[in-house]
């Protein structure tokens, strides 16, 4: 028998929890994304372990899983372009990508 | 009583349709369209209605009982059923004929009278709608189906009123008119009520039949025909009510002649003849509608004397006119009643139609002192409105004559009134003739006759009025000489009136008199047009208006100016106590209300700046409350799940 769902969905969480960590504590915008990523990582990792579950215990050959892994991965990448174009912008005009700097937007 | 399969009298249920179908198009296409056509086509409408109208009329078997065409339901609501269908019977067959032949002559002579002003499509339209409102007032098988015309010709009355809107007096008296007019409505309503309590139905026909069922006097009739009372006295400018006639002369000519002379103001005598079954078994009722209608043909024919607007004289005529023809209807003289409005409706159109000719020649002069002398210029406006001035005054053998013999001698033998002064108002309505008769003379001779008294500019401007409003008033002056053979009292000859519409009015008694009675009768109503128009002369032609300018200063002559003071009490007693209150009302709005209010007004920018104590503009911190927000849900879901 292999690796059970168990551990793969307690992966998930703790990437998950070190992504949303890094989110919160991390100021330079590019280790932001990075913990982002990383968090959509975790629940793709939880995506496709249920996925196999699914097919273990039902006996189906279920691939929505896989799929929706996939659309996320599509996503996630087309968010990294935008998101990087939008730094590399932020960054000539300003020279940081310290997030804490760009706080123009405060009431 | 017959449901009516149609037939070649049910014809005439298309008639509104015509006139509405006019309306439409000259409101919707009528900006595009070239200056005549929009008054052609308005024309043509009223003529088609006329034409259905006069099928129904030449179709219609003498002595029937009329027939009812039913279209649909109405409406209903518990025990209360109403349908929405026509009455056609000989009542509402003679108004349908005044209304399109009189309205047809008046929207010919609009097309010259318009001619040049931007919104004459607009004025044809709602001359038409209100052509269309009309027919349904008088076609109308149900009360509430009548109300709903009523309330059309008022909207109409208002908009045509106002139809110069950009001046201020004229949509003031667009708004009066329209006010005073729900005094009115508001009696219709409340009779409605009452009627349906009473009679379990708000059905025209079966309220006339159940009528004669109850007992003679009773309170709940009484009560119903004074409300109606108060209906008429609305729609057709009795006392008190008569305030807002004089200024709906603020609208174009011809629309004083069509709505506040020849037909709409004739509403409240329609509906009085029409629940006279009512009336006749509710003596104390007719006779107030009688006397109110004697007490405003006389106060308005003095306030005519003191008139200086070549309208205004007309309209004080009107309302003492309509004043006869209540008085008629309170006397139970119906068929007298509906007899003066089509003699009227002749007459008075006429009238007004002269008078709007000479405005028109006059480029817009409407006072009598700087005219004089038209009659040498302008031929057949001045030979017509001599016509219609000795019609109305009541010169033997044209139409005005026999109209007002009848209403004078049915005041006088009525058994409605034999308690309540019967004679009385004969001999106030006869000094009424007497001073109808003056004042129409010194009317036509201040205008078409003496000396010349016109401005440069007027005098350079006059000329007759092009053929396409001389012809309707050849027309309406034929129809003014004509139309009282229509109704020759019984003793000389046959009353046609009297006999087509005997099927369909209330049967009231009345006195009968000798042969020698009658004859006295029609005397005394010749000396009174004569007695009147002799004053007239002797005061302005042979005394040369000496005595009348020695008059002039006093207060009564101010009074009668005034409109008999009518303005100044409504002024005093409702007005200004209606000022005061909205004012009062405005400080406590001021002062409770909105002070009330400023404190939670205050409130709120206050909770604003407390949110925007979020915006910190902190990534981070969003992202924070992000996921703090998803914990908290999660958790939530979480808990519930564990709860179930």
């Amino acid at each position: 028998m292999s690796v059970p769902s168990e551990y793969f969905v307690a992966l998930s969480a703790v990437l998950f929890g070190l992504g949303a960590v890094g989110v919160v504590t991390r100021r330079s915008a590019i280790l932001v994304f990075l913990s982002i990523e990383m968090m959509l990582n975790a629940a793709n990792l939880a995506i496709v372990a249920f996925a196999r579950q699914w097919t273990v215990t039902g006996g189906v050959h279920a691939l929505e899983g896989q799929g929706a892994v996939f659309i996320v991965l599509a996503v996630a990448a087309a968010e990294v372009a935008v998101g990087l174009g939008i730094l590399v912008a932020i960054f000539r005009h300003r020279v940081t990508t310290d997030v804490d700097q760009l706080a123009e937007v405060r009431a | 009583m017959t449901d009516a399969f149609p037939n070649a009298v049910s014809v005439v249920a298309l008639a509104p349709l015509v006139a509405l179908v006019g309306a439409l198009v000259n409101g919707l296409f009528g900006r595009g369209m070239r200056e005549p056509l929009a008054g052609v086509l308005a024309s043509a409408a009223v003529a088609v209605a006329f034409v259905l109208s006069f099928v129904a009329f030449v179709a219609y078997p003498a002595g029937g009982d009329g027939y009812r065409y039913v279209f649909a339901e109405f409406l209903s609501a518990g025990e209360l059923t109403v349908d929405l269908g026509f009455l056609i019977d000989q009542l509402s067959l003679v108004m349908c004929l005044v209304i399109t032949g009189v309205g047809f002559l008046i929207h010919v002579y609009s097309i010259g009278y318009m001619k040049g002003d931007p919104g004459h499509a607009r004025y044809f339209a709602q001359l038409n709608l209100f052509v269309a409102a009309m027919l349904v007032l008088v076609l109308a098988d149900s009360f509430p189906l009548m109300f709903v015309g009523w309330e059309g010709v008022g909207v109409c009355s208002f908009l045509l009123i106002g139809f110069w809107y950009e001046q201020r007096a004229n949509a003031d008296a667009a708004r009066k008119a329209f006010i005073v007019n729900r005094v009115g409505d508001v009696g219709f309503l409340v009779a409605m009520f009452l009627t349906f309590k009473v009679f379990g139905t708000l059905d025209v026909s079966a309220v006339r039949a159940a009528a004669p069922a109850m007992a003679y006097g009773a309170p709940a009739l009484t009560a119903i025909g004074l409300l109606l009372l108060v209906a008429a006295a609305g729609k057709s400018a009795q006392l008190p009510l008569q305030l807002w006639l004089p200024d709906a002369m603020a609208g174009p000519t011809p629309v004083s002649a069509l709505i506040h002379a020849a037909t709409m103001v004739t509403a409240g005598v329609y509906l009085i003849a029409r629940t006279g079954d009512v009336f006749a078994q509710a003596p104390a009722a007719a006779a107030t509608v009688a006397w109110v209608g004697v007490l405003t043909a006389l106060v308005a024919a003095v306030a005519a004397f003191a008139q200086t607007d070549i309208k205004r004289v007309l309209a004080y005529s009107t309302i003492s006119q309509v004043g006869f023809m209540v008085a008629a209807v309170g006397a139970g003289a119906y068929w007298a009643g509906v007899f003066h409005v089509v003699t009227h409706a002749f007459f008075k159109a006429l009238l007004f139609l002269g008078a709007g000719s000479v405005i028109h020649a006059l480029g817009g002069e409407q006072d009598v002192r700087r005219m004089g002398g038209l009659g040498k210029r302008m031929r057949v406006t001045g030979t017509t409105s001599l016509v219609a001035t000795l019609a109305i005054a009541g010169v033997p053998l044209l139409s005005g004559f026999f109209s007002k013999d009848a209403i004078l001698s049915g005041t006088l033998t009525s058994s409605l009134l034999a308690d309540s002064g019967g004679p009385v108002l004969f001999a106030l309505l006869l000094l009424t003739a007497v001073l109808t008769a003056a004042y129409m003379f010194r009317w036509y001779y201040l205008v078409f006759a003496g000396e010349e008294r016109l401005t440069a500019e007027a005098k350079a401007h006059v000329h007759e009025s092009p053929s396409v409003m001389t012809v309707p008033l050849v027309v309406l002056a034929v129809g003014s000489v004509l139309a009282g053979y229509l109704g020759i009292q019984a003793f000389i000859g046959r009353n046609l009136i009297a006999e087509w519409l005997a099927p369909v009015t209330a049967a009231v008694q009345f006195d009968h008199l000798s042969l020698g009675a009658e004859w006295a009768l029609v005397l005394a109503s010749a000396l009174a047009a004569a007695a009147g128009l002799g004053a007239g002369y002797w005061l302005y032609h042979v005394d040369k208006g000496r005595t009348v300018k020695r008059l002039e200063p006093t207060p009564a002559a101010v009074l009668a100016r005034s409109g008999m003071g009518f303005d100044a009490a409504a002024q005093a007693v409702l007005v200004r106590p209606g000022e005061s209150v909205a004012e009062g009302l405005a400080v406590l709005d001021r002062d409770l209300v909105d002070r009330g209010l400023a404190a939670p007004v205050a409130a709120v920018p206050l909770l604003g700046r407390l949110m925007t104590l979020w915006q910190t503009g902190y990534v981070r911190l969003y992202a924070l409350a992000m996921l703090a927000g998803a914990v908290a849900v999660a958790a939530v879901a979480l808990i519930a799940g564990v709860l179930r």
